[in-house]
């Protein structure tokens, strides 16, 4: 008895420290508990997450995946599909938030030089102001209202205002011109605008056919604008007031609007760039959006103690689910930059927690760094480099949880002292727990650089169609070159033609005004075709994307040609400014190579090679052995690649002009065009896939002045040594 | 000695009454029998060739040569010689046709620097920099923010001057100027050395301080379409005499402007 009570009392110690020490190593379980239902979510999934996820077994694990993705599996978070009848729209979730963590920051924006703050329940109070102000203006049920301007908490309160009136923001992009704006406002037919300043008034004001369309403007910065037509030009805090004034009158008819939405009101309208044709209104509903934040969420763990910087277009839809879906899912905080040009410094100041930028911002932080340590004394560059390489060598296997000798981690950790911790802080991602990069390939080198100083930098691949998330990579999981695993709930398969498609309650309800287009979008059982070319790569079951699905074909041999891949692939060397591939229908791939001057001409200056003029540059044999050397060292990745390894460079010539966009071969956004650069120097192409070791050309330039010359070289044509496919592919060496 | 009912006399009377101003450095003639008035919340520009006696002008009206003949009138009263500090004190501002600004500071500190005249705590309170100098510092940093944010300049605020190009110094000396809470304020040749898109913001800028700020401004400048755009009135000099005073269309239509211009056969 005495024993046993004795043993009785050991254990509940154990118990109280166990419980004691889960409260202080998973705060995030402490906090849910305050925070219902989410946070539970993300606390279960994440104990789960640890423990029961199977091992990488590869096809296995793949086949695991895809199928997990369509039932809920024990190793995949799902949440329920439904949230709670309170916890459908986006005003709901304002409330909810107002009401559970009232008193918790929502917004910061840096005006006069301070962070100025809001609370959930300020947020709450704000919005109603507005949207009371809305029905005092005459909005109606359905009305669309145009959104323009930086990212400013007030404008991201008019979405939820909006929304509350039962009318549909449609954001636009604040650089848009005239005629695009013009063609949004008319297409959707919005009554109302909402601008951040005299700029974006003007610019909807001149175009004379939409300003006959608005009733009415509201506008958050009155400079300039006083002398402006006042009858239907008011003050954002204006309107405000008014809402203020005649809440008891109006109230009733705001909470029955607000109590009419539900999960298939639309959320929101956001227009696709559009690279053909005119862009297409998205209509994402509050389902939609709710949908991908929660699940999102939930993979990621997120709570509402995250703070983002939103600093991306507010009419592109990842900002919308960051700042809006998964802000008010969650209770996160998100802070508005100052001005779009102190955006970096504000990133430090604020320090986030999520982070999502597309590779450019990644690539241009890295420059920044690096040309700054350049300048630095020596002691700080021999440190800095000693340890990047050891950062390289270890830091991703570290940031991954992978088996790493312990040396290296005590290194690693000395490293962590004097040069990781300094920089993410300059950098601004000292505070960062999840990073996100998507919208284009990005290079390896810069992808594993911030990885490897410990920024735990991931990758997605979505769509405006998809309210975003297709694929995420999860923690522990993450590779330069593959996009991730089908997000929680979404159901993928890729077509005979190698096309993408996927299914998911975040699924747009359609092409506004467009049947057709939707019709071509979405078959009849939901299938979403994303345009894009792609596979589940055998080894890791994660998707890769390879190229858009109308440039991709098939070689004489029938394997895979993905130029863009392959380019893109190239083109992370900053050496190679342009690189345009051929094999379709061909024996094997060739390329035609762009250098890029000024990083060349660089590197000829500190290596003492000497020329002349561009044409003798481009032809130097030193930098051809370069180029080979980039060529080569790229065949050896894509051929680990079974199903790329076809697309291996055999032969290639770097051209003696830069392609422009004044000889047509580039169109004004410099992008190639394939079609005529293939024609324009037919005769180069047939010498590729001959066994010519030079070939003798002329060219047609056309001078900025419009005048035209022509160039003669003789370029030599290199062959490249390729690989044999690590399995059965099907591109070998040539013989 | 008119100080009364000022509020009534700033719209009948002008803000500044120069009457017939000569100023000469031994025998040099800078200004011969100068006559205008600047009304209040008006962009008034001086406009002349090369050596026309603008910047002598300008140095006149806030005091920094004290005319031998010739009275100005400010406010309704008559000033007689006084200090550049005094002049300060009264409300006039000035930026300069040559930079002048702490290089090495920052921009806002630089911009602080212009509400000097505006700081009531003495030397001993701010030193030991508790209660009310705390509170004060904070006012001026406020109102400093303010207009940083006017003239959007956020992004340089913690740079220092000496490293910013030249069109954002000159918009920092423009902020240091408007630091000052002036009711006049004297712009040399602001947007000189600037390329277009420079000069478009500062332009824009200097409309919207009579605009939203109310403040009087008098501008020299060479560029005769932003002159023409944005002053409401214009006085045209030429050897340290006024040849002309009107509103744009008046000026550009006039033959005597026109001869001063571009030369006329005697």
């Amino acid at each position: 008895m005495r024993r046993a009570f004795g043993l009785e009392a050991a254990q509940s110690t154990v118990q109280l420290f166990a419980s004691m020490a889960a409260k202080i190593l998973a705060p995030e379980g402490t906090r849910c508990e305050q925070n219902g239902r989410l946070g539970h979510d993300s606390r279960h999934w994440r104990v789960r997450h640890e423990t029961n996820r199977p091992a990488l077994s590869p096809p296995a694990a793949w086949r695991r995946r895809i199928a997990a993705s369509i039932i809920a599996d024990e190793g995949i978070p799902i949440v329920p599909n439904q949230p709670a009848a309170d916890e459908r729209t986006i005003p709901q979730l304002l409330a909810r938030n107002a009401r559970n963590f009232g008193d918790q920051v929502a917004y910061r924006e840096k005006e006069f030089g301070i962070w100025q703050s809001w609370t959930w329940k300020e947020v709450a109070e704000e919005v109603e102001a507005l949207a009371l102000g809305l029905i005092e203006l005459g909005i109606e049920e359905g009305d669309h209202v145009a959104i323009a301007g930086r990212n400013r908490p007030h404008l991201y309160w008019s979405f939820v205002a909006v929304q509350s009136v039962g009318g549909i923001p449609v954001p636009i992009y604040q650089e848009a011109v005239g005629e695009e704006i013009g063609y949004v406002l008319k297409h959707c037919e919005a009554n109302y605008l909402i601008a951040g300043d005299q700029e974006q008034v003007d610019k909807v004001l001149e175009e004379q056919s939409v300003a006959a369309l608005l009733r009415h403007v509201l506008y958050l910065d009155p400079r300039g604008l006083r002398k402006y037509d006042s009858s239907r030009l008011h003050a954002f805090k204006d309107i405000q007031a008014k809402g203020r004034e005649v809440k008891t009158r109006r109230s009733g008819e705001l909470e029955r609007r607000r109590s009419a939405l539900d999960g298939q009101t639309p959320c929101v309208m956001l227009y696709t760039s559009g690279t053909t044709g005119n862009p297409k209104g998205v209509v994402l509903t509050h389902h939609n959006i709710i949908w991908a934040s929660r699940q999102s969420c939930a993979f990621d763990s997120l709570t509402n103690k995250e703070s983002v910087l939103a600093y991306l277009p507010m009419a592109w839809v990842g900002d919308f689910i960051f700042s809006i879906g998964q802000g008010y899912w969650t209770g996160f905080c998100v802070n508005c930059p100052e001005s779009s040009d102190t955006m970096l410094t504000d990133l430090r100041e604020i320090g986030p927690t999520y982070f999502f930028a597309p590779p450019r911002v990644f690539e241009a932080l890295l420059t920044n760094v690096m040309i700054r340590m350049e300048d630095a004394g020596r002691i700080k560059k021999r440190m800095f480099h000693h340890f990047m390489n050891h950062a390289r060598k270890v830091g991703v296997d570290i940031l991954s949880k992978r088996r790493v000798p312990v040396a290296d981690r005590i290194k690693y950790t000395m490293g962590e002292w004097l040069v990781y911790g300094p920089l993410r802080n300059v950098l601004g991602m000292s505070k960062v727990r999840i990073g996100y990069t998507a919208g284009e390939a990005i290079g390896p080198e810069i992808f594993d650089f911030y990885r490897s100083l410990g920024v735990n930098l991931k990758q997605l691949y979505g769509q405006t169609e998809a309210s975003v998330f297709i694929t995420l990579q999860p923690d522990g999981e993450v590779f330069a070159e593959t996009v991730g695993i089908p997000g929680p709930g979404v159901e993928m398969r890729i077509d005979e033609a190698g096309e993408i498609h996927y299914r998911s309650d975040g699924t747009f309800r359609e092409y506004y005004k467009n049947p057709e287009a939707t019709a071509s979008t979405r078959d009849s059982e939901g299938w979403v075709a994303t345009g894009d070319a792609g596979y589940f790569d055998q080894a890791t079951g994660h998707l890769k994307i390879i190229d858009r699905a109308k440039d991709v074909g098939k070689t004489a041999a029938g394997a895979l040609f993905a130029p863009k891949y392959v380019e893109n692939r190239l083109k992370f060397h900053s050496d190679i400014l342009e690189v345009v591939l051929f094999g379709n229908q061909r024996e094997f791939c060739t390329a035609i190579v762009n250098i890029d001057l000024e990083a060349v001409s660089n590197w000829a200056e500190r290596n003492s090679v000497t020329y002349g003029s561009y044409q003798e540059l481009a032809g130097h044999p030193s930098v051809c052995e370069r180029i080979r050397g980039f060529i080569e060292e790229t065949n050896r990745a894509i051929a680990e690649d079974p199903q790329l390894a076809g697309c291996q460079v055999h032969r290639f010539l770097v051209l003696h002009k830069e392609l422009d966009a004044d000889d047509g071969e580039l169109t004004r956004t410099k992008k190639v065009r394939r079609n005529i650069v293939e024609d324009k120097y037919h005769d180069l192409v047939t010498a590729l896939y001959s066994d010519n070791k030079s070939i003798e050309t002329s060219t047609e330039v056309t001078y900025e002045d419009g005048r035209k010359g022509t160039i003669r070289a003789n370029i030599p044509i290199h062959d490249a040594k390729v690989h044999t496919a690590a399995h059965n592919g099907s591109g070998g060496p040539r013989p | 000695m008119n100080s009364s009912g000022s509020g009534q006399k700033a719209i009948e009377a002008p803000l500044m009454d120069i009457r017939n101003i000569s100023l000469r450095f031994g025998g040099v003639v800078a200004l011969e029998g100068v006559s205008f008035d600047i009304a209040e919340g008006e962009i008034r520009a001086i406009i002349g060739p090369n050596g026309a006696g603008k910047s002598s002008m300008l140095n006149v009206i806030n005091g920094f040569y004290t005319p031998q003949l010739g009275e100005i009138w400010y406010e309704g009263r008559r000033r007689g010689s006084i200090k550049p500090h005094n002049i300060a004190r009264q409300g006039i501002a000035r930026t300069f046709q040559n930079i002048a600004l702490f290089e090495g500071m920052s921009a806002l500190d630089n911009i602080l620097c212009g509400r000097v005249t505006l700081v009531r705590s003495g030397f001993w309170k701010q030193l030991l920099w508790w209660g009310p100098a705390e509170r004060e510092e904070t006012e001026h940093r406020e109102r400093v923010e303010q207009i940083i944010d006017f003239l959007e300049i956020q992004a340089i605020r913690k740079t220092p001057v000496g490293q910013l190009p030249y069109g954002l110094q000159k918009r920092v000396e423009l902020g240091r100027a408007l630091a000052a809470e002036p009711k006049l304020l004297l712009l040399d040749e602001p947007m000189a050395g600037m390329n277009n898109e420079e000069k478009e913001d500062m332009c824009r800028f200097v409309l919207d301080v009579g605009d939203e700020l109310g403040t009087t401004i008098v501008l020299i400048e060479h560029d005769m379409g932003v002159v023409m755009d944005l002053a409401d009135r214009v006085v045209v000099m030429d050897h340290g005499e006024l040849i002309a005073d009107g509103v744009p269309q008046e000026i550009m239509n006039n033959q005597d402007v026109i001869d001063a211009y571009l030369g006329v056969a005697h």
